[in-house]
């Protein structure tokens, strides 16, 4: 435990000099409380701009910041530099999942200023899982990209599946019907109803599928790969 | 404090190390000699338990290397060339995470600092560190530890000659505390300055070891007589009864300008023993 506290606190000094990993946590919940209280369209559905920014956030911020984070120790070998002060493999993982994890809450806890006392509960709940689900993606990445640019290849393309499906499936039917497979797009019809009341099987069933392939993939990862 | 046994390790089938033998005693700086790719770094890897051997023995700390405990580790520092700084942090910021982890007071950051000569650069962030620089804050975060068991991985690799100097300055006194020291190096000067027993490593095996002036001693054959002429004509004697006959009758001429005795180095022993020169990997004939 000892050692997941110094990698918490190492991250965090860390974070406030890493500009890249830093816009990641803050950009959405800025456009969020500025879009929110600039614009103001009629018929525009309620909370428009902070259920659509959640759903980008929960599949950007914590896959990119994990995934960056992983490789860039992997490259400048300050992790082998701590793996041989006796910090061992899960330790730094849970550090800096639990790191990111708590920063992208705080996040979301900005985003939650403009909902109603009522639905904050549900809507950190709901965050809180798909974050979980998007860092062990990114620790996945983190994982097998030996580097930072190899970490930025990867996590490009899986970000923007799930981070604009959600999106575009506003738009159009059949993007619609794909992207329900993923759980960023059955986060976004939950925080829609934003209530316990009546949620889907099915959605329960995809977000449960997604969170079971993505820790396996990260086991599976980890297994063959280790922090090398 | 490191004794192995007959190490061996292969990569892909092609045999790196074979049947390493090693006695190290404590309070000693132990130095690695041999040319890039000799075996230097997988054996210190091997040593430090951060790579598997296929057979042989290893103990360190008088303990078998696979069953160090993380108390057992936290006596021992490891620089290894390669390894990185946290760039974006501060001098300090760097060590105190590492003063966190083995759970020592974090004022002896500051004093590490103080000690390798980066008091004054403190709250600079690592990545405006120039490469000496680096190296000695490198060098900090394995000295604040207080180590029993050092091992240095071409610390001063690419230094320039006055960090290179504070680097051995800082070594040596480590060793005054009592620390033992495993150093891996290609430069012959340092390793002859700095080492109490040297093993020469050359493809994977222990070619020749003992301590520098031994070995020079031992391949004292190569020793030679550089006359300057005052004709301007350099000649070049083996050191033996003929060329001290000859000697007197050029002196007796009053033809010699300059004399002076060559004796062999590390580097020339080596250079005798694998046909490879220390600091680079081509293939030399011996004459």
């Amino acid at each position: 435990m000892h050692n997941i506290g110094v990698i918490i606190k190492k991250q965090l000094k860390d974070t406030l000099k890493n500009k890249t990993v830093l816009i990641q946590f803050v950009m959405f919940p800025v456009l969020t409380l500025i879009f929110e209280n600039a614009i103001n369209i009629p018929d525009m559905p309620e909370l428009f701009f902070t259920k659509l920014f959640s759903v980008m956030y929960m599949g950007m911020a914590p896959l990119v910041a994990v995934a960056s984070v992983i490789a860039e120790e992997k490259e400048k070998n300050t992790l082998r530099v701590l793996t041989m002060a006796n910090v061992k493999a899960w330790e730094y993982l849970a550090g800096i999942g639990i790191y990111v994890w708590t920063i992208c809450m705080a996040g979301a806890g900005v985003m939650a200023t403009t909902l109603s006392s009522g639905d904050i509960p549900f809507y950190l709940g709901v965050m809180a899982a798909g974050f979980i689900i998007s860092i062990a993606i990114g620790a996945c990445i983190g994982i097998i990209a030996s580097n930072q640019m190899a970490a930025t290849s990867l996590s490009l393309p899986v970000m923007l599946i799930f981070s604009f499906m959600p999106m575009l499936a506003m738009f159009n039917d059949k993007i619609e019907k794909i992207a329900g497979i993923f759980y960023t797009q059955q986060i976004r019809e939950l925080l829609g109803n934003m209530t316990f009341d009546g949620i889907k099987t099915e959605t329960m069933l995809v977000v449960a599928v997604n969170a079971l392939l993505a820790l396996s993939l990260f086991f599976a990862a980890f297994k063959r790969k280790g922090l090398e | 404090m490191i004794r192995s046994n007959g190490i061996c390790k292969s990569f892909a089938g092609r045999r790196v190390l074979s049947g390493i033998d090693l006695d190290i005693k404590p309070g000693t700086i132990f130095g690695l000699l041999g040319p890039s790719g000799a075996g230097k770094t997988t054996l210190i890897k091997i040593l430090t338990d951060q790579l598997a051997f296929d057979s042989g023995d290893v103990s360190v700390l008088g303990k078998d290397v696979r069953t160090l405990t993380g108390a057992d580790k936290k006596q021992i520092g490891i620089m290894m060339d390669n390894h990185g700084v946290y760039e974006r942090m501060s001098c300090i910021d760097n060590l105190r995470i590492f003063a966190d982890i083995y759970q020592i007071d974090k004022s002896k950051a500051m004093t590490t600092l103080t000690q390798v000569g980066l008091g004054d650069s403190a709250k600079k962030p690592a990545m405006k560190l120039s490469k000496g620089m680096r190296a000695r804050l490198q060098l900090a975060r394995v000295l604040m530890i207080s180590p029993k068991l050092l091992f240095l991985d071409e610390p001063t690799s690419g230094l320039d000659p006055m960090t290179m100097k504070y680097i051995h300055k800082l070594i040596s006194d480590c060793k005054a505390s009592g620390c033992t020291i495993f150093l891996t190096t290609h430069n012959m000067e340092e390793a002859a300055v700095l080492c109490d027993e040297v093993a020469l490593l050359n493809e994977g095996k222990i070619v020749d070891r003992g301590a520098p002036e031994e070995l020079c001693r031992r391949y004292n054959h190569q020793k030679t007589i550089n006359i300057h002429l005052t004709s301007g004509e350099d000649i070049e004697l083996p050191h033996c009864d003929e060329s001290a006959a000859k000697i007197m009758s050029l002196m007796s001429q009053g033809r010699i300008e300059t004399i002076h005795s060559s004796e062999p180095t590390l580097e020339s022993v080596f250079l005798e023993l694998t046909g490879r020169r220390l600091e680079s990997d081509e293939e030399v004939r011996y004459a």
